[in-house]
């Protein structure tokens, strides 16, 4: 089974692979076309700030790339919030596959939100012998509100969401990689979705939106 | 459910090893710093910090090594620190695995240093620490380990540290350092008020209620200490029982 890590030059990449490795699978950094198009599994991270981290991905094309991947992709962090249609910081265009536009935390007065909180109304397969309110690490100062693709929600002052999904795109707002046993679980729910993907599309919340 | 407090081991390392002074003298030897944090990352440490006391230019490849090590084995977030100067400095250290590096002396020194970083990295991994003392009555900032004063006030300085994008303040009260008489929890209170990022308390952990005070009176956003963990003279799972059992959110 093939994984790959897109390397778009942002942020901490070796605690996704190490986190891949425990769970006994080598993901590829990678920013070759082939490779991806070609992974059973990717993984799309990112730390940092988005408008800097969209140019480099438009600067590699991988910005027509990932919308097009028809395998399992998991956006995390910077990463999930560069899929919805905008963001906030820096006045940033998205991916556009998540149709939410990710806004800055203003009702609360800690920002960024750094520390352990906890997810809940969770829907799909990522969630896979997760319960509800299990504790994962969190660490931004823009979100994605609660939209049609919400599978998942968090409180920090406001109910926004901590994970997303459409078709075979995930996104996740925490930290998989640092949330202890928890995030395992979850990563390893990823990595056990079918790569050619069927199965888990068109998932609703009615009640959240 | 609200944003849990989080407790925060910190592991100072000399020579690759951890080591944790009284009011920073005194060195005793407490373990090798790997299989301490994978110890604390089993028992509920919500994060864990290691500083570099013995940072110089030959040490930096150690700490590299040391953090890769870490990062390979536990699965929660850690911040490194200890003579950290520059743009490279936190390259090395993130590209190594390192989730946020913690920068001291060097942001005193150059604060458009703060600036860069969060322009490079984000503000999410850069965590300022300030040593202070109280001198007769008025915070000073403290450098080199809190050998050195300067004429910062810790008040203006931490406003300042936010203003530049820092993400976190790691406050250490140098007076309450190693004496386990519990954390500087007047100051914390208006550290806290005055920023609108997280603040970790640090300095003067010696007992559960320290812990419960530092959070609830003190307000601060999470609690570093050492010894009392090293020396397993509290147990975080312990510890996080009776914080839960007081009403204070923890991640359990």
């Amino acid at each position: 089974m093939n994984v790959v890590i897109i390397d778009y030059g942002a942020g901490n990449i070796k605690s996704i692979q190490f986190a891949l490795k425990r769970l006994g699978y080598q993901g590829v950094l990678t920013s070759d076309e082939t490779e991806i198009r070609t992974a059973d599994y990717v993984v799309f991270p990112g730390v940092g700030e988005a408008s800097s981290a969209m140019e480099k991905l438009r600067e590699s094309g991988l910005d027509t790339l990932i919308p097009t991947l028809t395998q399992p992709v998991l956006g995390i962090c910077l990463g999930m919030q560069l899929m919805c249609t905008t963001s906030e910081e820096g006045s940033t265009k998205g991916l556009g596959i998540f149709e939410v536009d990710v806004v800055k935390f203003s009702s609360v007065k800690k920002i960024p939100q750094i520390g352990w909180n906890t997810i809940e109304n969770l829907k799909g397969n990522l969630f896979t012998d997760v319960s509800e309110k299990e504790y994962i690490y969190m660490v931004h100062s823009y979100y994605a509100p609660v939209c049609k693709e919400t599978i998942a929600t968090t409180d920090y002052s406001i109910t926004y969401s901590a994970a997303l999904q459409k078709d075979n795109f995930y996104g996740v707002q925490f930290h998989p990689e640092k949330s202890s046993a928890i995030g395992e679980v979850i990563l390893k729910n990823f990595l056990n979705l079918n790569s050619s993907f069927e199965g888990d599309m068109g998932i609703v919340n009615p009640e959240l939106t | 459910m609200p944003l849990t407090k989080r407790i925060i081991p910190c592991l100072d390392i000399k020579n690759g090893r951890t080591v944790k002074g009284v009011n920073f003298v005194n060195l005793r030897d407490a373990g090798d710093p790997v299989e301490l944090a994978k110890l604390y990352s089993e028992n509920g440490a919500d994060e864990l910090v290691f500083l570099d006391i013995s940072a110089t230019e030959e040490k930096r490849k150690t700490l590299a090594n040391l953090v890769l090590k870490v990062a390979e084995a536990i699965n929660i977030p850690f911040t490194v620190g200890g003579g950290i100067s520059s743009v490279q400095d936190v390259a090395v250290l993130l590209n190594n695995g390192a989730d946020k590096v913690s920068i001291n002396s060097a942001a005193v020194k150059n604060p458009t240093l703060i600036n860069n970083l969060v322009a490079k990295f984000g503000t999410q991994c850069i965590v300022v620490a300030i040593d202070a003392k109280n001198i007769n009555g008025e915070w000073i900032v403290h450098l080199v380990g809190g050998k050195v004063p300067t004429q910062l006030n810790l008040f203006d300085w931490a406003k300042e540290v936010a203003a530049r994008g820092a993400g976190e303040i790691l406050f250490t009260a140098m007076d309450n350092d190693g004496t386990k008489a519990g954390f500087a929890n007047e100051a914390l209170a208006k550290l806290s008020a005055l920023v609108n990022i997280p603040v970790i308390a640090s300095g003067g952990a010696g007992s559960i209620q320290h812990f419960s005070d530092t959070f609830t009176v003190g307000n601060a956003d999470a609690a570093l200490a050492a010894s009392v963990f090293h020396f397993k003279e509290i147990e975080i799972s312990e510890l996080k029982k009776e914080l839960e059992k007081q009403g204070v959110p923890v991640r359990i």
